[in-house]
């Protein structure tokens, strides 16, 4: 019963396969056979990248039903995968041998020495990258099919389980964390900056000195901004509670309440950032073309449709570049934040998927699942990134 | 010669200050009113690291008796400048060998041709999708099974290649004239000599922005360090400051603050120091 759904799954990606490249072949005025026959192998072969190392184990008998429409979706992926891949190649080999096109290497000033001497060059940086972020990489996606214990040597493997188990437990909580502190970094963090760098670009005297000022927070560690927000925000020592009190309000109980405690861990990332934000933000206001806005001036536009219509969308590639980076903050880096202001707490409150891996994998000691959350936190990852380069690039620029 | 042509483009700008600028001293005024709020928790740092618990829990704004003690508490009790030796060694370390690699990778890049430079390229590109966070759990197997657990080799060589660095230095030398490295050849200078002779004293505005980077990226490495390093006399300072939370048994705030502000120290002087460097090159730099 389940080999036939086996089979049938490689019928239809082969299948899938097979029309969308004969149709991608049609428009690039190539046989449309040859690109059957290209989808079809690629169909075929794709879902083999996650069903291989899982041993086709989703597809056997008395797995539960939902590790089964798991394995199927990630048979799926591959067979996507693949077939976007040859798609993509060939139209990167078409091109080349399209007479006219072909893009002119510049050949000028290279040594023409033997390959070693550019291999030497870059064996370090290759050997690195391969050792400390190819190969953990690789190994996370094998630890997260394996029950494996911190410490233990034995290993047992537990199919998706890793991941289908994620579904049942409090994991929308932990991914709900993460949006919301991070979505909230990203928009007020984004919004202040720029309106601290529109304020520093102004040609005034001194101006370096106050970017300066402005930026050096640049320089301050998550973990120590998490030290000092600590205090800030202690309830009986720190200035916030006593300013509040001062003013004859009521003191709050900062850590201890599940979104106050959000917030605050969300108010210490933006300061952090903020000067990172800023730099960039001055360094893009730098490139917004002057003749436009005054022509803009002239023909009547107030300061703010100046600021909107002209200085906003000229910004985009920064704005872009920014979104990515402050997410990537938000998922990792804002680590030492947490673990000095709030500890994941109250009750979990501030536990986003990086600090649950932390306690997953190192306190827990359940490595397999905390491999197959960074997995999950990963996909985000290239998700979030990918998403940003098609709607941005899609948006305007005026030649920023 | 930069400073000059840096002060006449900004006097040319000011004289042709257009009128949708608000007014000069309304600026200046918003100036310091934005930096004194985005210092402020530096500044009440500063103060808390000189009061007692009772000066801090009673709301005193001004400085308080007890800077001595707290600074021997953190120095003398908890040993911080043990901690800050070790993040400088381990900055210092990482900063200089990622830039050596990635001028090393640049050289490759621009001034050689050899088959599959894009794949490597790629190859490269990528990692910039993999930060290290994500990776802990795989890594720290890694790094224990190669024995290297509890060692400096362990915080410091997984983060000396730099896609960031390549990549800065590869755009770097594409845009100065490819009449250097010919004429370098007809003296028949090596890659290497080209670049200590040549390339070097051309880059250090790209060097210094990579260093600021490099050099606050690693003083602010905490999730790896804390994972990997169980041995307290080569712990970073990121770390270290976790112990200063409690003294006989309760929170002690003087001497936590104190640390912050210790250790917040030699990333903002790089900072101040190079600074220059940094605003003129960092415009290719991503926390990598």
């Amino acid at each position: 019963m389940q080999n036939e759904f086996l089979i049938l799954s490689f019928v239809v990606t082969a299948l899938v396969g097979t029309g969308l490249l004969a149709y991608a072949f049609s428009r690039l005025k190539r046989p449309p056979a040859l690109g059957a026959v290209i989808g079809a192998i690629a169909g075929a072969t794709g879902p083999l990248l996650f069903m291989a190392p899982l041993k086709f184990c989703t597809f056997e008998e008395g797995r539960k039903t939902l590790d089964f429409i798991f394995g199927l979706a990630l048979f799926a992926v591959g067979a996507w995968l693949a077939i976007w891949l040859t798609r993509w190649l060939s139209q990167i080999i078409i091109d080349r041998h399209t007479p006219g096109e072909q893009s002119k290497e510049n050949t000028i000033g290279t040594f023409k020495t033997s390959l070693l001497t550019p291999t030497l060059l870059l064996a370090p940086t290759i050997v690195i990258l391969a050792l400390f972020l190819y190969y953990p990489l690789i190994d996370t996606f094998r630890l997260s099919t394996l029950l494996v214990r911190l410490g233990a040597p034995r290993t047992r493997f537990r199919c998706v389980s890793n991941f289908t188990e994620l579904f049942s437990q409090d994991y929308a909580g932990v991914l709900f964390n993460t949006f919301f502190i991070a979505i909230a970094i990203v928009f007020v963090g984004l919004v202040l900056g720029l309106a601290i760098a529109y304020l520093a670009y102004q040609p005034v005297r001194g101006a370096n000195v106050y970017r300066t000022l402005l930026i050096w927070p640049y320089a301050i560690s998550p973990a120590i901004a998490g030290i000092i927000f600590f205090v800030m925000f202690d309830p009986v020592a720190g200035i916030i509670n006593h300013s509040i009190e001062l003013f004859g309000g009521q003191g709050l109980e900062w850590i201890r309440d599940p979104w106050l405690a959000r917030f605050a861990v969300i108010v210490t990332s933006i300061w952090k950032t903020l000067g990172y934000n800023v730099l960039f933000y001055i360094a893009g206001l730098q490139t917004v073309p002057r003749n436009l806005i005054e022509a803009a001036a002239i023909d009547g536009a107030n300061a703010w449709q100046r600021f909107r219509n002209i200085v906003i969308p000229a910004l985009s590639p920064i704005t872009f570049f920014l979104i990515v980076t402050n997410i990537t903050y938000a998922f990792f880096n804002i680590f030492g934040t947490i673990d000095y202001l709030t500890r994941g707490g109250p009750a979990g409150a501030t536990s986003v998927s990086i600090y649950e891996i932390y306690v997953l994998g190192i306190r827990s000691k359940d490595l397999g699942r905390a491999a197959a959350e960074s997995i999950v936190l990963f996909l985000l990852v290239i998700g979030v990134t990918f998403l940003q380069f098609r709607t941005s690039s899609r948006r305007v620029t005026y030649g920023a | 010669m930069a400073q000059v042509s840096a002060s006449q483009i900004e006097r040319t700008v000011r004289r042709r200050r257009p009128d949708w600028l608000p007014k000069r001293w309304y600026v200046h005024a918003l100036l310091w009113l934005t930096i004194i709020i985005v210092g402020f928790p530096l500044l009440y740092a500063i103060l808390v690291s000189t009061q007692s618990n009772a000066e801090t829990l009673s709301f005193q704004i001004l400085p308080g008796t007890r800077f001595r003690q707290n600074l021997e508490a953190v120095v003398i009790d908890r040993r911080l400048l043990r901690f800050m030796w070790n993040s400088t060694m381990l900055s210092v370390f990482v900063t200089v060998g990622k830039t050596i690699l990635s001028l090393l990778a640049g050289l490759a890049f621009v001034y050689f041709r050899f088959p599959g430079k894009w794949l490597i390229f790629g190859f490269i590109l990528l990692t910039l999708m993999m930060p290290t966070e994500m990776l802990i759990i795989a890594l720290f197997r890694f790094v224990s099974n190669l024995g290297l657990g509890n060692t400096f080799w362990a915080i410091s060589v997984p983060f000396l290649a730099s896609a960031t660095g390549a990549f800065l230095f590869r755009q770097h030398f594409a845009n100065l004239p490819a009449e250097l490295s010919e004429a370098a050849q007809l003296e028949g200078a090596t890659p290497l000599q080209f670049l200590f002779q040549i390339l070097i004293p051309l880059s250090w505005n790209a060097i210094g922005a990579l260093a600021v980077i490099q050099f606050v990226y690693m003083w602010n490495q905490y999730l790896w360090p804390l994972l990997i390093i169980k041995n307290e006399s080569i712990q970073v300072v990121q770390v270290g400051l976790g112990s200063l939370q409690n003294f006989e048994g309760s929170t002690t705030y003087g001497p936590m603050m104190m640390g912050a502000v210790i250790a917040t120290i030699p990333p903002v002087l790089v900072f101040i120091f190079l600074q220059k460097q940094f605003m003129s090159g960092f415009a290719i730099s991503r926390d990598k």
